[in-house]
């Protein structure tokens, strides 16, 4: 065996992999969402569309991912930052902020109803404290609005960590004598901040968000756990479509939509994050 | 800065006065807490008995009843669950090492043309949302008879694991020095001897917590497993299949068969996810 195949036999299992995996089937969702018997046609967007729970739960995943993806950036740059200064227990607590990185959105669902069911923790608690006088039922489909903030909170508590995770690695790769340079110059710790890790940070804060809006669109577990079929998304459509409908055309155009967001959302921030020429450390 | 100070002593980094260590202290506390405190209160569930899981006011503490773990155990199907989903994680582990480590040595070791092409396809599968493909994939298996099988689940999750699987080996093969394996070339080895006398003992920790990453990711996946499985359920599609059927002790006794073996596994990697994140960015 030469050295000039050798590369291509390694990487040919993964490249098959992909082809036959990633590549075909995606040509083939997009073939299937615009051709019924006689050929092509939007009918399948066309029933997508109307169907009345199609534009809530467009909008309930877009609202959830620009609640989000924000909160999740500002709390894991705070994470970041707090793990960058720690000098005593700094591995300890990485692992602990790690620790919803490795658990499934159903667990975090199922674990934050058990706070938010009727006879929950936050009911013994609120009743604990004299608040109400009897268990409140937060998640029927009367207050959506609990609903809402019961989803961000779990996605929140759980999707933080693959951020937090991202921007450490990022930080580490910030040479020192930046922070010493802008030290000598007199910066405070706020400016050195904003001055140095924000602009450094670019590569990675671009990676997280690209990850973490994608994750955020694809929004499904979470939200069955915790309201059931009372908040509807658009993953959940998709799985309506295929499963309680029996119609893979409605399923296959509701796939398309995901998809179409979830890109023009990475082309977005590709960008308006994009590093300058030139300008990596 | 207002404050006057003497030009040639600069403060260290790391000088926090007495009230901000206190709040920096706080903060840190508190954001343990926030992490800690919903794994506690879902033990607590399945640690206690069914009727005390239903009942009203929650105490906050365990009273370590097995009776919620002993019917989730006994509930049927669950044991078949469990079963499917260790196998399906098992098979997508050894896939996308077997399928991914390679690439990630090509990519380590050689430049050849095509290879920032290939690169490209591996970082684009980040950029979809891949458990939507389960749709068309399960078409495909109807027509091959692979249909509600664990190897056909384990293939979709393989997609899902091979990105990682690739570029965390590449980070790994790349930390090993090629001048070893070239001494062993020059001491008589050809290189798949090198490769397993000299390279593999040194990158088996790495491949190892690179499999357990695989296996985590085929044991948390929901919605392919919804759409692939319907008698071969894992435990994620079981549970998301009797949500709102089953009574609550059995979603949160299920909900910590789910963490607990992930608990375990990150512990396992912890070390890899910060180099692995590192090489994603770049």
């Amino acid at each position: 065996m030469n050295n000039k195949s050798l590369p291509y036999l390694l990487l040919l299992p993964a490249t098959l992999f992909l082809a036959v995996f990633f590549v075909y089937p995606f040509a083939q969702i997009a073939v299937q969402a615009f051709t019924a018997e006689q050929g092509f046609t939007l009918q399948h967007f066309d029933k997508m569309a109307t169907n009345w729970k199609f534009w809530p739960s467009f909008w309930n995943t877009i609202i959830l991912a620009a609640i989000v993806v924000p909160l999740q950036l500002v709390m894991a740059l705070a994470m970041a930052s707090i793990v960058a200064k720690l000098k005593t227990g700094r591995n300890s607590i990485l692992y602990v902020f790690t620790i919803p990185l490795g658990l499934s959105d159903l667990a975090a669902g199922i674990i934050w109803l058990a706070i938010f069911e009727q006879s929950g923790f936050l009911s013994s608690m609120l009743v604990g404290l004299g608040v109400v006088d009897r268990p409140v039922l937060f998640l029927g489909y009367q207050n959506l609005w609990v609903i809402f903030i019961a989803v961000i909170l779990a996605e929140l508590w759980r999707a933080t960590a693959i951020v937090m995770v991202i921007l450490v690695s990022g930080m580490g790769l910030i040479p020192k004598e930046y922070y010493e340079a802008a030290e000598v110059f007199g910066a405070g710790p706020w400016k050195r901040f904003l001055k140095v890790t924000l602009p450094m940070l670019r590569p990675s804060l671009q990676t997280a968000l690209i990850l973490r809006t994608i994750a955020a669109f694809e929004v499904f577990a979470v939200v069955v756990a915790l309201g059931g079929t009372s908040l509807p998304v658009l993953v959940g459509q998709t799985y309506d479509w295929q499963f309680n409908l029996r119609d893979s055309g409605g399923a296959a155009a509701t796939a398309l939509v995901i998809l179409a967001i979830s890109i023009a959302a990475t082309l977005v921030f590709l960008r308006l994050l994009r590093t300058p020429r030139g300008a990596t450390p | 800065m207002t404050e006057a100070r003497s030009v040639d002593v600069p403060r260290p980094v790391s000088d926090i006065t007495a009230a901000g260590r206190f709040l920096f202290v706080a903060g840190v506390v508190l954001l343990c807490a926030w992490v800690l405190v919903p794994i506690y209160l879902l033990l607590v569930n399945t640690l206690s008995s069914p009727q005390e899981v239903t009942g009203f006011p929650k105490t906050g503490l365990p009273s370590f009843n097995l009776g919620s773990l002993q019917f989730f155990a006994q509930f049927a199907g669950v044991g078949a669950a469990l079963w499917n989903s260790v196998l399906v994680a098992v098979l997508t582990m050894i896939l996308s090492i077997g399928i991914g480590a390679p690439a990630g040595y090509a990519l380590s070791r050689f430049d050849f043309p095509g290879k920032g092409a290939f690169r490209m396809l591996v970082l684009m599968t980040r950029a979809f949302p891949l458990p939507l493909l389960a749709l068309p994939i399960a078409v495909m298996f109807i027509r091959v008879g692979l249909d509600d099988t664990p190897i056909g689940l384990a293939l979709v999750h393989t997609t899902l694991a091979i990105p990682f699987a690739v570029l965390i080996t590449f980070s790994i093969f790349s930390g090993i020095p090629l001048e070893l394996e070239e001494a062993a070339w020059t001491l008589g080895c050809n290189r798949l001897q090198a490769f397993h006398k000299v390279v593999l003992p040194l990158v088996l920790p790495g491949i190892t917590a690179s499999a357990i990453f695989a296996f985590t990711i085929s044991w948390n996946e929901v919605f392919a497993a919804s759409v692939l499985t319907v008698q071969n359920r894992t435990l994620t599609a079981f549970l998301l299949q009797s949500l709102n059927v089953s009574p609550l002790h059995l979603r949160f006794a299920g909900g910590a068969a789910l963490v607990v073996p992930a608990l375990v596994f990150i512990f396992a990697v912890r070390k890899y996810l910060f180099a692995m994140w590192g090489i994603a960015n770049r």
